[in-house]
């Protein structure tokens, strides 16, 4: 075989190699794009039915814009009433002395969720409790963004962000 | 449910009954561009076969479009049931994968060409080829990979088998250590259980594998405690090791194990990645620099204990003192990779082989000499594309359980291939381990299609779209009527038969002022 065909195939396979790396970036940068756009299209998505939800339980959220969370209110239960202003850290709830927001909740466990800020957005995360934490109506299984006006329900206490 | 009949024709094509209105933000799956890449891999692997050929003037022959042919229809088997069983896999992980396992082939198949010609220059019969062994292994490897997405369904169900799993691992571990040598040793490591004349496996990176599943399981059960709990001390939270415990009994009987048949390389492995792990886990550094003192203290100890410790530390440090005896293996891979320079001799062209061991642990060197440091890059971009498409998928799977899971797997091969390629270029003390989907070995090459196989199953979860929200003209009931069973935490509580889950307090009675539990 000619020397001049084998340094082609050489350096030709080089580019090739190349080539395959730079089209496995492309692929995940469209990747990226995609991602930010669904996750844009997402949190619209959220807004809207957040938006529902709060027309639902009287909220007072508006088109547009969603309102940034600033206070916690315990809207049932035996600390019915009581109200926290949202901080930079996280909240854990739970019966336990040291928690943030201490439920006198024979219902509740001792950590029984934590609401951790990430940007603008609330999560809301189970630390394993024994009757679950519900977000409306549904049990969360993981870190769930939480919306202003949603019902946040521990054991027999209900807890909602304000604005 | 009764849908108007303008939406049937919609929603035809899902059986989904939440999918009522077809959603019109869904995100490309990204299966279009696996099978665009998927072909350009086996392209390459078939292009660097005919170079191979033509390089050592071998003639050519239809028979190498079959064999790429072969390997494009596997890929294609492969990608018509991702697209069936995770439809949102991430598109990148499986084109990767099979380009560096099929690159391994071609230069495995390189050096048994090379080990044949040497024996017959020799006078001896040519060794068994190793290419054909490992064509096999590659076959399991992928029937196992879509076994894998066929029977985990979901990743999260691997979470309840969580301390069989560990105890599975960790026995399978020691079955070599049990096994009389004839059965377990090779090169000096009681770390195989051998079949002879059928075939041997390494069970360490199965339990590998199994042993990180557990730590992340386990650790999503702790890392509330292990994140807030623990005392201050020096500026440092130090943990509470009772919240660690079965964990790292759990490594410390792995490592004590591997210690014992004198596998460095893969306890270095668990160590780092278990780790890392619970750094993932709790954010906290003070268990990185508690586990990277452990480490010192550890290595110190095996230097002074174990003399091929001591040997590999010395050739490592001063590997021409002796460069045809201890120092030969490590001396040779850097004249090889030097031999390759910036574009390497060209696939086949090169004499990797010169390199003892040039098809499992060095056969990066091989692959330095004969693509040089442009190609060896590539190759390690590869890599590094693997473990970022990982570890964002950790960042973007929704549970806890799959993070840890994503990010440990994605972590261990990327440590592994520090450790290997580190060892190999003398930038780190050699041990020996095998280059993921590179090497030359079936247990190897089982255990990372597996671990491929999980990251493709997280990440089709962690990018599927979410489900469409429950309509909203469905009649809704109010929180306080939702039927939930609730059970007392406190023991002593007597009075169950009050009606549990209702509230009375209407929801808007929590306007009044009182601060009574402030931040």
């Amino acid at each position: 075989m000619p020397a001049i065909v084998l340094q082609l195939t050489r350096v030709g396979f080089l580019i090739l190699l190349w080539l395959f790396v730079l089209a496995a970036i492309r692929v995940i940068r469209a990747d990226l794009r995609a991602g930010a756009a669904a996750a844009g299209s997402g949190s619209e998505r959220r807004a809207d039915r957040g938006r529902r939800q709060s027309s639902n339980g009287g909220g007072t959220a508006t088109a547009g814009a969603r309102p940034v969370p600033g206070i916690l209110v315990v809207t049932a239960g035996s600390m019915a009433g009581t109200r926290l202003r949202l901080g930079p850290g996280p909240i854990l709830i739970g019966r336990a002395e040291d928690s943030t927001l201490v439920l006198d909740d024979d219902y509740a466990s001792t950590r029984h969720a934590r609401l951790v800020q990430h940007g603008q957005q609330y999560f809301l995360e189970d630390l394993g409790s024994t009757n679950g934490t519900y977000l409306d109506r549904a049990r969360i299984t993981a870190p769930t963004p939480v919306t202003v006006g949603v019902p946040i329900r521990i054991g027999r206490t209900v807890i909602e962000l304000r604005p | 449910m009764a849908a108007p009949s303008g939406q049937q024709a919609d929603r035809q094509h899902s059986d989904d009954p939440a999918a009522t209105s077809p959603p019109t933000d869904r995100r490309p799956t990204g299966r279009a561009a696996e099978l665009g890449l998927l072909v350009f891999a086996a392209a390459l692997v078939t292009a660097a076969l005919v170079i191979v050929e033509l390089n050592q003037n071998r003639a050519l022959s239809w028979h190498l479009a079959a064999y790429g042919g072969a390997y494009l229809l596997a890929l294609a088997a492969a990608h018509l049931l991702v697209r069936r069983f995770a439809p949102y896999a991430d598109p990148v992980l499986l084109p990767v994968a099979a380009l560096l396992n099929g690159l391994g082939l071609v230069m495995i198949y390189r050096l048994d060409l090379a080990a044949a010609a040497s024996a017959v220059n020799r006078g001896e019969d040519p060794p068994a080829a190793q290419a054909t062994l490992q064509l096999v292994w590659t076959a399991v490897a992928l029937v196992l990979f879509l076994l894998v997405l066929v029977i985990i369904r979901d990743h999260r169900s691997l979470a309840s088998y969580a301390y069989t799993l560990a105890a599975a691992g960790i026995v399978f571990l020691a079955v070599p250590a049990l096994l009389p040598a004839r059965f377990s040793q090779v090169n000096g490591a009681q770390i195989w259980i051998r079949i002879p004349g059928l075939f041997s496996i390494q069970p360490a990176e199965f339990a590998k594998i199994a042993l990180i599943i557990f730590a992340a399981a386990f650790l999503v059960t702790k890392r509330g405690v292990l994140s807030t709990a623990g005392k201050r001390f020096l500026g440092l939270t130090l943990p509470r090791v009772r919240d660690l415990g079965p964990l790292v009994v759990a490594l410390l009987l792995a490592l004590a194990v591997l210690v014992r048949g004198n596998d460095l390389g893969t306890s270095l492995l668990l160590f780092g990645t278990l780790l890392t792990m619970v750094y993932l886990a709790s954010g906290r550094v003070s268990w990185l620099i508690i586990g990277l003192l452990g480490f010192a203290a550890g290595a110190a100890l095996a230097y002074r204990l174990f003399a091929h410790v001591r040997v590999r530390v010395n050739i490592w440090l001063h590997p021409f003192d002796d460069p045809l005896g201890s120092g030969y293996q490590l001396v040779q891979s850097l004249f090889g990779l030097g031999t390759g320079g910036m574009f390497g001799t060209g696939l086949g062209a090169g004499r990797p082989d010169i390199v003892p061991f040039a098809s499992t642990d060095f056969i990066t060197a091989a692959l330095g000499e004969e693509l040089g440091l442009v190609g060896l890059t590539a190759i390690l971009l590869l890599y590094l594309v693997l473990a970022t498409r990982g570890l964002r998928t950790a960042l973007a799977v929704k549970d806890p359980f799959g993070s840890l899971l994503a990010g440990g797997l994605a972590f261990a091969i990327a440590l592994q291939v520090f450790v290997i390629v580190g060892g190999v270029t003398r930038l780190i003390p050699l041990t020996g381990l095998t280059t993921p989907f590179l090497s030359y070995g079936g247990s190897s090459l089982l255990a990372n299609w597996i671990i491929l196989a999980l990251l493709v199953r997280i990440s089709d979860s962690a990018r599927r779209p979410p489900v469409a929200p429950v309509p909203a003209d469905r009649p809704r009931a109010s929180l306080t009527e939702a039927h939930t069973e609730l059970v007392p935490v406190t023991g002593e509580r007597t009075d169950r038969t009050r009606p549990a889950g209702r509230t009375d307090t209407p929801a808007d009675s929590g306007t009044t002022d009182t601060e009574r539990a402030g931040s």
